[in-house]
């Protein structure tokens, strides 16, 4: 090959090895994407969905949502709902992924399948065993907490208020989410070194201060990917609202975003206005990854 | 020596008990699905599998529908798993070997479509695949499939792209090799494991997938299986939910994965953690 053409080669090569990605990613994200702006300023009703054209109203569906209270309250539960569960997520697993580090193999071998187990389990199989495990009547969880002196839990039904019904939820999207947290951070903690740490313990560091000033800062990167992972899901958890709500209630009480713009898609067909939700559920999620988004970039170029 | 061995092994006993109190649903769901429905019924939880039966599996499976949904799911997720791994790698090696115009959009792009939820779009991806009568097939799904996996999977064979040293190829080329030949022959089979990784990433999120499937695939001889297995509850549910064949219709869903999974992990966390911390 002469070395002009190997120039050429070079230039282009790279475009058409980029084109496929940026093919689907159009089809998939692009085309839906614009497409919700656009319907999100049209009125896109029941009308619209039997052929009528959609007429432009603007902003029309962002001022109803901006003045719609019932809609700001499933917004605050769902950042409530994904900020305390995002957070308990990475708790758990941070304490989880240092106990890893402390123990015995064998120890650590036990807990790591089990941590296995419950990531690897399917969204839906896990969902059909917990709503199981909380059954009113059949549920094991009822049945172990009557067993406690004092405790009358006898038929207590989980999914009936709402409060009851999102820690469930919350509780669940935790078990499936911890794994994932575990290892990862796990994983930054072993490339911790020896060194440093036993360097740090002569110094007469206690385990308090060797976690805040070394092993902290050292796994920095690892945790804020995490958080923001966590943040993103937990944000836009739908299936497993949508299954509690097949074995509850589908009361508007029990609805997040995913629920939320679910319904108005479907029952009410209402497609203008949800895509003006979902617009934004994307700009929040935009917000809470931009600063990570930048850093990435910055470390990129250097 | 003595002294430090109690904290680390009551520390040990700690992780132990935490790993039952992890597992135990897996646990309840398989050990559930081997228990006669009979006993199921008592108010009692059985927490061992007694007189083992298969009957809640048969029973499961029995009117076939279990068969047409597991052929969806291996329909849909090959296809999304091969098209998704096969953009992605061309995508990476474009990303971690060449400087290009347009390059740090692309990655601004990739990066942005990634924290896209899904959830945030299916409205619009439900319009899209009805407007060309796509609706229950193989190909509307594995579109969405693949364009929301494959930001994801690019940013981790990227990380391992760039674990291979350029300088190995360029040593394979000085040795009279072309450059796609020192690629193929150098770093192609270095590339492995990553390819493994997010192979296996593209698959689970594949087959578990359940939000965009409920809205593409509405008619039930299309249904994937977490869709056949949400029905499979619901129809239970109207009358008095039999636990034993949900279990076992669960424990058929999760088993396969859980296999799956337990075999490439370690490959699977190293891969999350190089491809999206180290970048």
């Amino acid at each position: 090959m002469s070395i002009a053409t190997t120039r050429r080669l070079r230039l282009r090569a790279p475009h058409v090895l980029i084109l496929p990605a940026i093919v689907i990613l159009l089809l998939g994200m692009g085309y839906p994407m614009v497409w919700q702006v656009v319907t999100s300023l049209q009125k896109y009703g029941l009308q619209q969905q039997f052929g009528k054209p959609a007429p432009f109203v603007w902003f029309d569906n962002y001022v109803k949502l901006a003045t719609d209270p019932q809609l700001w309250l499933v917004v605050g539960k769902s950042l409530a709902f994904c900020l305390i569960t995002a957070a308990v997520t990475l708790a758990i697993g941070t304490l989880l992924a240092l106990l890893m580090s402390a123990v015995t193999k064998a120890a650590r071998l036990v807990l790591q399948i089990a941590l296995l187990l419950a990531w690897s389990m399917p969204v839906v199989s896990a969902m059909t065993v917990w709503i199981w495990l909380f059954d009113r009547r059949r549920g094991a969880i009822n049945y172990l907490l009557d067993m406690l002196p004092g405790v009358d839990m006898n038929r207590f039904d989980w999914l009936s208020t709402p409060l009851t019904f999102f820690l469930v939820a919350s509780i669940i999207v935790v078990w499936m989410s911890v794994p994932f947290v575990a290892f990862s951070i796990y994983a930054g903690l072993t490339q911790v070194s020896d060194e440093v740490m036993e360097a740090a313990q002569l110094d007469g560091a206690n385990g308090w201060q060797r976690f805040w000033g070394i092993i902290l800062p050292m796994i920095r990167p690892v945790i804020s990917i995490v958080l923001l992972l966590q943040l993103i899901w937990d944000l836009r958890v739908f299936t497993q609202i949508k299954l509690l709500q097949d074995a509850g209630s589908k009361s508007g009480d029990y609805d997040l975003l995913g629920t939320y713009i679910y319904k108005l898609g479907t029952s009410a067909q209402d497609f203008g206005m949800a895509s003006a939700v979902s617009i934004l559920v994307l700009a929040i999620t935009v917000a809470i990854s931009w600063f990570y988004i930048r850093s990435l970039l910055k470390e990129d170029e250097a | 020596m003595t002294r430090l061995r109690l904290p680390k092994v009551l520390l040990s006993i700690l992780a132990i008990v935490i790993a039952a109190l992890w597992a135990f649903p897996v646990y309840w769901m398989v050990s559930s699905s081997f228990i006669p429905t009979a006993i199921l019924q008592s108010f009692i939880p059985t927490f061992f599998p007694v007189n083992g039966t298969l009957s809640n599996f048969t029973g499961a499976v029995a009117d076939g529908s279990f068969f047409s949904a597991l052929g969806m799911s291996v329909a849909v997720t090959l296809t999304a798993v091969v098209f998704c791994i096969l953009f992605a790698f061309l995508a990476a090696v474009a990303i971690s070997r060449f400087r290009f115009r347009g390059r740090r959009s692309f990655l601004i792009a990739v990066l942005i479509v990634q924290m896209l939820p899904a959830e945030g779009l299916f409205i619009a991806q439900y319009k899209m695949v009805a407007s060309v009568h796509l609706l229950d097939s193989v190909i509307g799904v594995s579109v969405i499939y693949v364009a929301a996996v494959v930001p994801f999977t690019i940013w981790m064979l990227r990380g391992f792209v760039a674990g291979v040293p350029a300088d190995l190829e360029e040593a394979a080329m000085v040795d009279g090799l072309s450059r796609f030949g020192a690629f193929m022959r150098i770093t192609f089979p270095l590339l492995a494991p990553g390819l493994v990784a997010s192979g296996v990433y593209a698959f689970l999120q594949a087959w578990n997938e359940f939000t965009v499937a409920l809205v593409l695939l509405p008619s039930e001889a299309a249904q994937t299986l977490p869709l056949w297995l949400r029905g499979f509850v619901q129809a239970s549910a109207t009358k008095e939910t039999d636990w034993g064949q949900v279990m076992a219709a669960s424990t058929l869903v999760a088993v396969p994965v859980i296999i799956f999974f337990l075999i490439v992990q370690g490959r699977l966390t190293s891969g999350l953690v190089s491809g999206a911390v180290k970048g």
